[in-house]
């Protein structure tokens, strides 16, 4: 009853109402968008005086004068950028790897199996969400320092593993993974230990397939996470040869004196693979972010 | 052996002994399925937290000096740090952060939830342009600012040259002491607001469209339905909000690392960086660990404002 009476005045009011919005969102946009522009289009100049030049100007923004990829053949001439590429890649794929296995088999243990000592085990869980790895780090240094490896080193510093292993195992990512099973109707696996099957199997084939979304939502959040990681390999890492992304930038940054050029063809090839990725699987990402957030 | 077993029984209704034996195989497997993660939690989590207290009460340092052992020192650095001026500047800066970067960034993010929550066209396009400084790194991110900071021919002073006629700048960001926090401040908003938004347009999808069209009948207009019922569907949406950015606030360091390094004069220094630079550069562990021991109580402090007040609600 009370709807015609509404509606006119709405629509009346809709177009100017419609339009303003679409300029304040498209303000904030240029907002958003003008340093990853800004870095595309710089890296793109081969001219280092040309950018400089440009650099308070409208132009700064538009792929004005001589474009070319000699910033981008300069980087991989003055430092090892292929291999700092792998080294991120490397080092964050296999945390999210086995990380998914790890956390969401204590997850499942969690909210399905009954064993002494489950309820005192959810709790520390809980408790470890709120320590923030800053807090443990420097003591971290000193044991990462003197534990032995199998190739007879005597120390982690300088090596893959002391950049993967410690953040394997993750406390969040088991409350996530322990949240979502235990939503799963447990008639399913009911009827699979009728059948004998063993609780390996119940896992792997039963709850895995069920629970794509929380192994998304988890390996999203450890992904960019760890991608990301600078203070930790700041402290282990000197070699060039395990050294990651977010390092290898830095000690670029410092060398000075600086070619912004180079530098924004550096930042490119860092930023355009993943901006790539949560192009394609936006929706996965746009998720994860939301139900990391939905349990306060 | 469960052939006996009715499909909806639990293990512990029937204590016979094909039971116990299932019983002691679950615990064995479920002690199976716990063990990787509990051993790497124990190492790398939950041991140098414990050391953390420990070494805190030491004048243990990085690289063991033969000829100076290490030595048990009491209390020692937990009243040295309140007589050291760069971490009583660190944690006023962490705080100072909080203060600002807190509220502007939450309630940006709400604005631009509000914004993209709209049912109008090419709203996807600009929910992924908000999100794309999310999944910048953070070094990247620092280094093309500096850039942008400039402080003679960088872009933003020749903005805000532009947009004052002349009567403004230009400044020297990073390298004056009053605005290269502030400066550090807003490219912190500029890249996390993303994050914040994504969680508060999931708040707001999950208000029931009923509230609205109450509220509507009642003659409610938009400030009214926005002041309440979004504002208190949204609390402990907030409420998440506010404690993540706060403590992301304290746990800052990768920008003031790269685009200051807590220059010029302290002016950007933070709690971790200056855990940082006394543990690892200075190499004094033992006060270092007592710097994280108060990084942690101010954490936990927060985390445990958290409960409390979403507990008062309920």
């Amino acid at each position: 009853m009370q709807r015609p009476a509404i509606e006119p005045t709405k629509r009346w009011q809709k177009s100017p109402r419609r339009f303003g919005s679409y300029l304040l969102m498209t303000i904030i946009a240029l907002f958003s968008l003008f340093p990853i522009v800004f870095m595309l289009v710089t890296a793109l100049k081969a001219d280092e005086g040309q950018i400089l030049r440009e650099m308070s100007t409208f132009a700064a923004f538009l792929p004005t004068g001589e474009l070319s990829l000699q910033n981008f053949r300069d980087v991989f001439e003055r430092v090892p950028f292929a291999q700092y590429l792998i080294n991120s890649g490397l080092i964050a794929l296999t945390i999210v790897l086995f990380g998914l296995v790890v956390n969401s088999l204590i997850a499942y243990a969690l909210a399905r199996m009954q064993f002494r000592g489950q309820k005192l085990l959810l709790a520390i869980i809980v408790a470890l969400i709120i320590i923030p790895f800053q807090a443990v780090a420097v003591p971290l240094l000193l044991i990462v320092n003197q534990l032995p490896w199998f190739d007879g080193r005597m120390t982690w510093l300088d090596s893959y593993h002391v950049q993967i292993i410690p953040f394997i195992a993750d406390a969040f990512s088991i409350f996530l993974f322990y949240q979502f099973f235990l939503n799963i109707p447990k008639d399913i696996e009911e009827a699979a230990l009728v059948d004998g099957a063993s609780r390996f199997r119940m896992y792997a084939q039963i709850i895995v397939p069920l629970s794509r979304p929380v192994f998304a939502t988890v390996a999203i959040l450890q992904f960019l996470t760890h991608w990301g990681d600078f203070l930790w390999p700041l402290m282990v890492v000197r070699n060039p040869a395990v050294r990651p992304l977010t390092v290898g930038m830095q000690a670029f940054f410092g060398q000075m004196p600086r070619q912004w050029g180079d530098i924004m063809a550096f930042a490119t090839m860092v930023t355009l693979p993943v901006l790539i990725i949560f192009l394609l699987f936006q929706k996965w990402f746009v998720q994860s972010v939301a139900s990391s957030g939905v349990k306060g | 052996m469960t052939i006996s077993k009715s499909p909806t029984a639990q293990p512990q209704a029937t204590p016979r002994t094909p039971m116990l034996g299932w019983k002691r195989r679950e615990q064995r497997v479920a002690w199976a399925f716990v063990a990787p993660a509990l051993l790497l939690l124990s190492i790398f989590l939950i041991a140098p937290f414990g050391l953390a207290f420990y070494l805190s009460l030491t004048d243990q340092r990085l690289v063991p000096n033969l000829n100076l052992p290490t030595r048990f020192v009491g209390f020692k650095h937990y009243l040295a740090m309140w007589q050291d001026a760069t971490f009583v500047r660190a944690l006023l800066n962490n705080f100072l952060f909080v203060l600002i970067v807190v509220p502007v960034q939450t309630s940006f993010a709400l604005f631009l939830a509000i914004l993209v929550n709209q049912k109008i066209k090419a709203i996807n396009f600009f929910r992924t342009i908000y999100f794309m400084p999310v999944v910048t790194m953070m070094a990247i991110v620092a280094v093309v600012w500096t850039f942008l900071y400039n402080p003679d021919q960088g872009i933003i002073n020749s903005f805000i040259q532009t947009i004052s006629f002349g009567q403004l700048g230009p400044y020297r960001w990073l390298e004056d002491p009053k605005l290269a926090f502030p400066a550090i401040m807003l490219m912190s908003i500029w890249q996390g607001v993303g994050f914040q938004m994504v969680i508060y347009l999931a708040g707001l999808q999950e208000i029931p469209g009923e509230l609205y069209e109450a509220a509507q009948l009642d003659g409610a207009n938009a400030w009214q339905q926005f002041r309440f019922v979004t504002l208190p569907q949204l609390r402990n949406t907030s409420i998440f909000v506010v404690i993540s950015t706060t403590i992301m606030a304290f746990k800052l360091f990768d920008q003031v690392e790269i685009m200051t390094k807590g220059g010029p004069n302290d002016a950007t220094v933070t709690a971790m960086l200056h855990i940082v630079n006394s543990g690892f550069r200075n190499q004094k562990v033992g006060y270092a660990s007592a710097l994280s021991v108060v990084f942690f109580v101010i954490v936990l402090l927060i985390s445990f404002g958290q409960r409390i007040v979403t507990r008062s609600e309920r």
